[in-house]
């Protein structure tokens, strides 16, 4: 027997790596001694160190789920150019750290060969953060990378260009747990129908009482049926929301038809001007339409075009309607306000207008 | 390579993703089926479930339990429901792997993990997950734990999964940002690295998260989604170089500053004067960011620097979204005790949330249920107006100890500053 068969190898607790081995020279020298930054244009930034010393940045859309080969083209690409060094952002785009400025035009050249949209910066519409869909998850009720492909198509132009009032954030989940976030845009799948339950597994596969912990609504409850142990649903109680899916896959939420997307706006992270928000519900029961969602890309683009036109510089989506108010965003996107679209969830009565301040 | 019998399925729902300009994910897979490697056939089973999804509008895996030698968690096992018509594919796990601080690569560690990947796994590769990781799509079971092993050699480490401490993630911030009013990286390192048996041995409620962000405009999106959310800021004036905002009024026009910067100040803490100077009141100034977002060049943070800490964020599951709650609304983070006793406070919160929370409950969701009174008792910090909008409005709470408590105040107070 060998050694290595005797004592199995165990991990090495490295934790968190040090990035510095990996940082390019030029943001090792100057960390966190930087001045201040220009966009000289789409795509592409400039920061200037208190020592004087600049550093390029080229941003590049990718489809966040790369193959090798497309790692491996990117490489080249930073080896060329970017004396190998390269980081992401948290929305997957890929950024090129470029010591000189010669090399910004010759790089964007070459991305573009390559089918990569540079762009993603300042007042743009960057990539869309999302979620693992049916490629990966347990419980997706849509596709993300789907989802999103079909989108950053639609919306190609902005974001290789910087012509939006603020920058737009948009986020897509596949379940209603929302892995994906808050953005001034949301695509959400959202369910319409009470789990179908599949009673001759739940006894095997659950644990009853934590499934019966995990629904918001306590809509559920445990009940023999045939027989056997199981759960039930009582569906007037029950808001459709899939918290019981993940615990408990014989609960099945998703449903060729029953599966819809809803589009939310005015979610913020930043705190500059307002503070943090939730986004807010504007279209729901759109159909979940694969490949290429085109119900979904419809509404998304007609919320662009109403901000686009009528927002301030710097105003993001959900500042912007808190300007011009509800009212005026619901004509101007021509969506009817409907009672699906009054919360009814815990503190909703905070959401209500307890003023005359009406806009006419 | 014996893949030359491999009968591609026919994708034409997914077909359809490869027009278009965005760079297709849908393509990327074609490129790892059509490469004749040993994972090829794993690629072309993988794209035949997906289609079949596309078509059934379901998907097609459930969980299990993979892990690797000793941790408990970061291995995401898939197995599929349809292994008979899917085979090659039917064992898809993922490995959570924890990215460098601030997601800084060379292209030769790049080209590492690439290489890592096609000997064990799949060739497709996420950067990054939601959850802040490498995620290193496509493995079966047999080789979990060498491509886990391998990655290891390299440095790397497994992340988050379950209810443990979960991977976390900083901004680019000191790296190559101005705004940028602590170094993320020190402090994101610290702090999960030594709490990483919390990460690698599931034995939490539910999930914790940390999450830097260098100042407030919060390019990580801790208020939002972070348990803790650490976020650069400053508490003495903000810097304003006068040249420099009258080369702005010049450039954009006085009306433009006025609309959209003095305009848009939250706190109407900002005025252009005559002189063309902008006049700052600091005391009202709540650090947005605003108008040095838009004047980059003329205006940057104070020197003395330090985090809010803000508690209890996360997504929708189980109460509804939250955001985090102000409970440290200013400490310095620049010397190594600074960041010592970060750690040690963080873990206190840690603790407090594994023995009091119930199972599946943020610490959000936590914090609602028992109240934040209750909270800031269990975890040592006094009331302070900034962590609400404004004090109680409902007379329905008991109050027999109001006077013994605001005494304890005063004392606490006057103790504070003898110190001083």
């Amino acid at each position: 027997m060998s050694e290595a068969a005797v004592k199995p190898r165990m991990p090495e607790e490295h934790g968190v790596p040090d990035p510095f081995p990996w940082m390019h020279p030029i943001m090792k020298k100057n960390y966190g001694q930087w001045d201040h930054h220009y966009r000289p244009r789409p795509g592409v930034l400039c920061h200037v160190a208190k020592s004087g010393d600049k550093i390029y940045t080229v941003r590049a859309g990718t489809q966040r789920q790369m193959d090798v080969f497309t790692i491996r083209k990117l490489c080249d690409l930073a080896d060329k150019y970017a004396d190998g060094h390269v980081r992401f952002t948290t929305r997957s785009n890929i950024e090129f750290l470029l010591a000189d400025e010669a090399n910004v035009e010759p790089l964007i050249e070459e991305l573009k060969e390559g089918g990569f949209p540079v762009g993603g910066t300042g007042n743009s519409v960057s990539m869309v953060s999302h979620t693992q869909g049916w490629l990966h998850c347990d419980i997706p009720g849509t596709d993300a990378s789907g989802v999103v492909k079909s989108l950053m198509d639609l919306m190609y132009d902005e974001f290789v260009n910087e012509e939006m009032p603020n920058r737009v954030r948009i986020t897509s989940s596949c379940c209603q747990i929302n892995c994906g976030g808050q953005g001034d845009i949301a695509i959400n799948v959202q369910y319409t129908k009470p789990p179908r339950i599949n009673h001759d597994l739940v006894a095997n596969v659950c644990e009853r009482p934590a499934v019966v912990a995990r629904c918001p609504v306590a809509a559920i409850r445990p009940a023999l049926v045939n027989g056997k142990p199981s759960l039930e649903v009582d569906e007037k109680k029950c808001v459709c929301c899939g918290a019981c899916y993940a615990p408990c896959p014989p609960m099945q939420i998703n449903g060729k038809e029953e599966t819809k997307i809803a589009i939310w706006v005015g979610g913020k992270h930043s705190n500059a001007r307002s503070k943090p928000a939730f986004h807010k519900l504007v279209m729901a029961g759109l159909p979940n339409n694969p490949p290429r969602w085109p119900e979904a890309g419809e509404v998304v683009m007609k919320i662009l075009r109403a901000y686009k036109e009528n927002a301030k510089d710097w105003e993001r989506i959900g500042e912007w309607i808190a300007r011009i108010g509800w009212p005026r965003f619901f004509e101007l996107i021509d969506v009817p306000f409907i009672k699906h679209h009054i919360d009814t969830w815990t503190y909703a009565r905070l959401t209500h207008n307890h003023s005359t301040h009406i806009q006419y | 390579m014996a893949n030359k019998d491999m009968k591609v399925h026919p994708t034409p729902m997914l077909d359809e993703l490869e027009k278009g300009p965005w760079p297709s994910f849908v393509t990327g897979l074609k490129r790892l089926r059509d490469a004749d490697k040993r994972y090829s056939p794993v690629v072309n089973d993988l794209l035949g479930q997906l289609e079949h999804s596309y078509e059934e509008k379901l998907g097609f895996w459930k969980g299990g339990a993979i892990s690797v030698l000793g941790y408990g968690a970061g291995v995401i096992p898939r197995f599929s429901e349809v292994p008979e018509e899917y085979p090659a594919s039917s064992e898809f796990h993922t490995l959570r792997i924890i990215p460098p601080a601030g997601y800084h690569y060379n292209t030769e560690v790049l080209r590492k993990l690439c290489d890592v990947w096609e000997q064990y796994g799949s060739g497709l590769i996420a950067f990054h997950g939601q959850s802040g990781d490498i995620m290193f799509q496509g493995v079966d079971s047999e080789n979990t734990q060498k491509a886990f092993d391998a990655l290891n050699e390299m440095g790397f480490d497994m992340g988050g999964a379950g209810p443990d401490l979960r991977t976390s993630m900083n901004c680019v911030g000191h790296a190559r940002c101005e705004m940028s009013c602590f170094d993320e990286i020190k402090v994101h390192r610290a702090v999960l690295n030594e709490y990483l048996d919390e990460m690698h041995r599931p034995a939490l409620p539910y999930k914790f998260k940390f999450k830097f962000s260098g100042c407030p405009n919060d390019c990580v999106n801790a208020i939002h989604r972070a348990d803790m959310a650490v976020i650069g800021t400053w508490r003495d004036d903000m810097k304003v170089d006068q040249a420099k905002v009258k080369e702005y009024v010049e450039e954009l026009g006085r009306d433009y500053i006025n609309e959209h910067v003095v305009g848009m100040c939250p706190s109407k803490s900002l005025k252009l004067n005559d002189k063309d100077e902008l006049e700052v009141d600091n005391k009202s100034c709540v650090r947005c960011m605003h108008c040095l977002n838009v004047m980059t060049k003329a205006l940057s943070p104070g020197d003395d620097k330090g985090v809010v800490i803000l508690i209890g964020g996360k997504r929708t599951l189980k109460i509804g979204d939250l955001m985090g709650t102000v409970i440290k609304p200013f400490v310095k983070m620049e010397t190594e005790e600074d960041i010592e006793a970060f750690v040690e406070f963080a873990g206190e919160v840690i603790d407090f949330f594994a023995e009091n929370a119930l199972e599946h409950e943020r610490t959000g969701e936590m914090i609602d249920r028992i109240g934040l009174p209750a909270f800031l008792e269990g975890i040592g910090v006094e009331p302070d107006p900034n962590m609400v909008l404004h004090p109680r409005q409902v007379s329905y709470v008991r109050t027999d100890d109001f006077q013994d408590e605001l005494e304890k105040a005063r004392a606490r107070k006057a103790s504070k500053e003898a110190a001083e």
